[in-house]
């Protein structure tokens, strides 16, 4: 009996080191890696410090997407109160248009342009990605019913 | 015709219904008529099912657009393929396809388990048959395929053509085999839990359905990490998606499930935990299904949203969970617990696994939930993108894979580290000469990639060397290590094929994640630019014209030394129906490499491209085929095999508890 114990002495301390250390693992990676969601009229409001990782998101502004010569994009994002400039090096998603939903990843660069590391635009054109809905919410430019923001 | 498919639906339903209610009753009373009718029940609903679903599969290769579900998800243009695999590629017809699986399962139990005694087959199958209630009332009542549509369309809108890939052939259905095969795992501890009695022939029982599952899970994991690799064109292979994830975690817990199984079936042993964790793998696949199925989540996967269906599935969820952990807490105590065992032992060595395994598991729950959970809880949107899986599974799988090859040398009740770590010895030398090559060729900065490779070696070798030892290779005359290995039980090839698969896998993972190259740069046409090597030559862009689709086409070619690799197409593809483009990479793989371009939009004169050399990435996937093969090779064993005549004095267990 005394052998079972110790059995489960052993077993139990073993589950509580590795339920400990994936605990600290697991706020030492939320604290750091969790990004924020913000829209343009809140970065505006200076609410993000520079470098700290946040996504944005909004409309492509139009007329606003130019190809620049080392091969990213510069293009601005509204939630047609506010807009930033983002530029992205990469290839943009196959959705990727001007008056399109998109969610960018990346940082604030000293400039005060936004660096993204990652763009997204939804796959299916009718739909619109939550997180800018909620942004053209805020900036009171949305309507319910069409699912589709105003002209 | 769609009618007869959605009434054998609606008969599928109460065939289940009554396969779930009446052999319970049966096994309770030791009603032998009330228990025969689940076997019946369960072939008629997989037939019925079947039926069903063919009718669907009619519908759609027939283009017939008065049905609602053909009409919203096809047209008359898509290549026949596609409107064969367009069957589950929505939500209502991919639920067809989980049914007709669950159903499978179900029926693949009444015929192989023709031996285990009656109350056990009657629960497994009743519990079988409610899983199928609830689902199958999911689809009528929420999700129905069999719609007509009044009057019917001239033609369908189309599938979405990111989908329009033969990836989407075979990953969904692989990937429900593995999800819904755990299933019988869930009814096999359920069944047991009722019965009050767990042994070492009720794992024996489990393993092949749960090594079915896990195959299935594996194969389809790693299709889709391959799909979504050369579909999506960012050249990665896994994004931490909610979705991959969902899958994933079934995985992490069946992985667990089986090994944990393996302990209980040889030394009796961890049988609450092994209950407890069927339960969870298959609670796991629900979830899974619930973050899918729910549009809880906005993700590349996320095909259709509507809260009715997420929260009939929530209160699935509820149900399925919480009732069979209530079952759980009055009942496990009850068990008996096995024969002690020192820490380092097989068994300590297979704890230490299933506690790693659930506790990575548990980071990615938390990473893929927490955000859902703050949102729902009215905090902010916040995203956690894989740098948090990086820090926290990563970290965990290390002890993990540093364990693999010692744990599977380590006697059971009591184990020789210090004799197993010498025995090991041309191990660790392969992975210490590793590691210092790696070093010696990229430096200080490739410290973390060395030990990757050095790890991958590390189990590669250490299973061989294991499997070696087993037949005496070297040490007796060739001819007799053959004979020895024709002897070997096939759980030990198994094993070994299932572990190098593993490090095949963490091979690749490393080459492809700390040696990929990258290249971003606008190309005009017959420039060159040098890739890790190779010179990259860009031919220009012309326009071709496919089935169902117009594509711009860049042609590049590729050269090593002036001497002719090869010729790579990427294309930028519109589909005029969806009114949608994708990128179509051009990748060209071999063994040791894939070269991955994908053409980008116009800019001035040239062509935004992105150019990738993916070291070893194939291995990934080729490392999970060899895993598989480890399960196909162990499911064969005849000693798992269902039927065959167990020793006497271990197989009355289970009959006595009547």
């Amino acid at each position: 009996m005394r052998f079972r114990k110790r059995q489960r002495l052993v077993l139990l301390l073993l589950a509580l080191i590795l339920l400990g250390g994936a605990t600290a693992l697991v706020l030492a990676a939320l604290s750091e890696n969790i990004a924020f969601f913000v829209t343009p009229s809140e970065l505006a409001a200076g609410k993000v410090e520079p470098g700290k990782r946040f996504r944005i998101g909004g409309l492509v502004a139009e007329g606003s997407v130019e190809h620049l010569p080392d091969g990213s994009v510069r293009f601005a994002i509204t939630d047609t109160r506010n807009r930033v400039t983002v530029v992205y090096r990469g290839i943009l998603p196959d959705l990727f248009r001007e008056g399109q939903g998109v969610v960018a990843l990346g940082a604030l660069a000293a400039d005060g342009t936004f660096r993204a590391s990652e763009v997204l635009a939804k796959h299916d054109e009718r739909y619109m990605p939550p997180e800018v809905a909620e942004a053209l919410k805020k900036a009171g430019y949305w309507q319910e019913k069409g699912g589709k923001a105003g002209p | 015709m769609i009618e007869y498919g959605h009434f054998a639906l609606a008969l599928a339903l109460a065939t289940a219904l009554v396969q779930g209610v009446v052999p319970l009753w049966g096994a309770a009373r030791r009603d032998r008529a009330a228990m025969a009718l689940a076997p019946q029940a369960a072939v008629a609903q997989f037939l019925l099912l079947t039926f069903a679903f063919a009718t669907l599969i009619h519908a759609h290769l027939t283009d017939d657009f008065s049905v609602r579900n053909v009409f919203e998800n096809s047209h008359s243009t898509k290549p026949l393929i596609y409107k064969f695999a367009g069957v589950w590629g929505n939500h209502e017809g991919s639920l067809v396809l989980w049914v007709w699986i669950l159903a499978l399962f179900g029926a693949g139990v009444a015929v192989f388990a023709r031996e285990l005694p009656a109350t056990f087959t009657a629960r497994v199958l009743a519990i079988q048959g409610l899983i199928g209630v609830g689902f199958l009332s999911f689809m009528l009542f929420t999700s129905n395929a069999f719609e007509r549509l009044d009057p019917p369309a001239a033609d369908g809108r189309g599938l979405n053509p990111i989908l329009q890939d033969p990836g989407l052939a075979m990953h969904p259905p692989m990937l429900y085999l593995g999800y819904v095969g755990f299933s019988t795992a869930y009814s096999f501890a359920m069944a047991a839990l009722i019965e009050g009695r767990v042994d070492p022939s009720w794992a024996r029982w489990l393993r092949p359905w749960v090594l079915a599952a896990w195959i299935a899970l594996t194969l389809g994991i790693a299709l889709g990490s391959w799909w979504a690799y050369y579909e999506l064109g960012w050249g990665g292979w896994w994004f931490w998606d909610p979705v991959e994830n969902a899958s994933f975690m079934p995985w992490l817990a069946g992985t667990a499930l089986l090994h944990s199984a393996i302990v209980l079936e040889k030394r009796n042993t961890l049988k609450n935990w092994t209950i407890l964790l069927a339960i969870l793998t298959f609670a796991l696949s629900l979830l899974g299904t619930f973050l899918v199925r729910s549009g809880v989540l906005t993700s590349v996967h996320a095909f259709a949203s509507d809260p009715a269906r997420g929260i009939y599935i929530l209160a699935l969820l509820t149900v399925a969970v919480g009732g069979s952990l209530l079952l759980y807490a009055w009942r496990a105590p009850q068990m008996q617990s096995g024969p002690v065992f020192a820490p380092i032992s097989r068994e300590g060595a297979l704890v230490f696994n299933n506690l790693l395994l659930a506790v990575a598991c548990g980071t990615v729950f938390l990473g893929t939930l927490y955000p859902l959970g703050l949102e729902a809880l009215g905090g902010p949107k916040i995203s956690v993108g894989p740098p948090y899986f990086d820090r926290t599974f990563v970290p965990l799988m290390i002890p993990l894979l540093i364990a693999v090859p010692i744990g599977a040398m380590l006697a059971w009740k009591r184990g020789d580290l210090p004799g197993v770590l010498a025995r090991l010895k041309l191990a660790l030398a392969a992975a210490a000469a590793t590691l210092a090559l790696t070093l010696a060729l990229g430096g200080a900065r490739a410290l973390l990639a060395g030990f990757g490779f050095a790890l991958a070696i590390w189990i590669v070798v250490g299973s061989l060397v294991e499997y070696a030892e087993r037949i005496a290779f070297l040490r007796v005359p060739l001819i007799r290590s053959w004979q020895r290995l024709r002897g070997l039980p096939r759980a030990a090839t198994a094993m070994t094929l299932a572990h190098v698969g593993l490090g095949l896998m963490v091979l690749g993972m490393t080459a492809s994640s700390a040696g990929r190259v990258e290249r971003i740069l606008v190309m005009r046409p017959g420039e060159t630019v040098a890739l890790a090597g190779y010179e990259v030559r860009f031919d220009g862009v012309r326009k071709v014209r496919g089935p169902n689709y117009v594509a711009e086409r860049a042609d590049f070619t590729v050269t090593r030394e002036e001497r002719p690799v090869t010729v790579i197409h990427s294309e930028r593809r519109f589909f005029p129906v969806e009114q949608r483009a994708t990128t179509e990479a051009g990748i060209a793989t071999n063994l040791l490499r894939d070269l991955y371009f994908v053409l980008g939009e116009r800019s001035g004169d040239g062509w935004t491209v992105r150019l990738y050399y993916n070291p070893l990435v194939v291995w990934i996937w080729g490392g999970a085929v060899v895993m598989a093969l480890g399960g196909l090779v162990s499911l064969t064993d005849r000693r798992l095999r269902v039927g065959v005549p167990r020793p006497a004095a271990r197989g009355v267990a289970l009959e006595g508890a009547d």
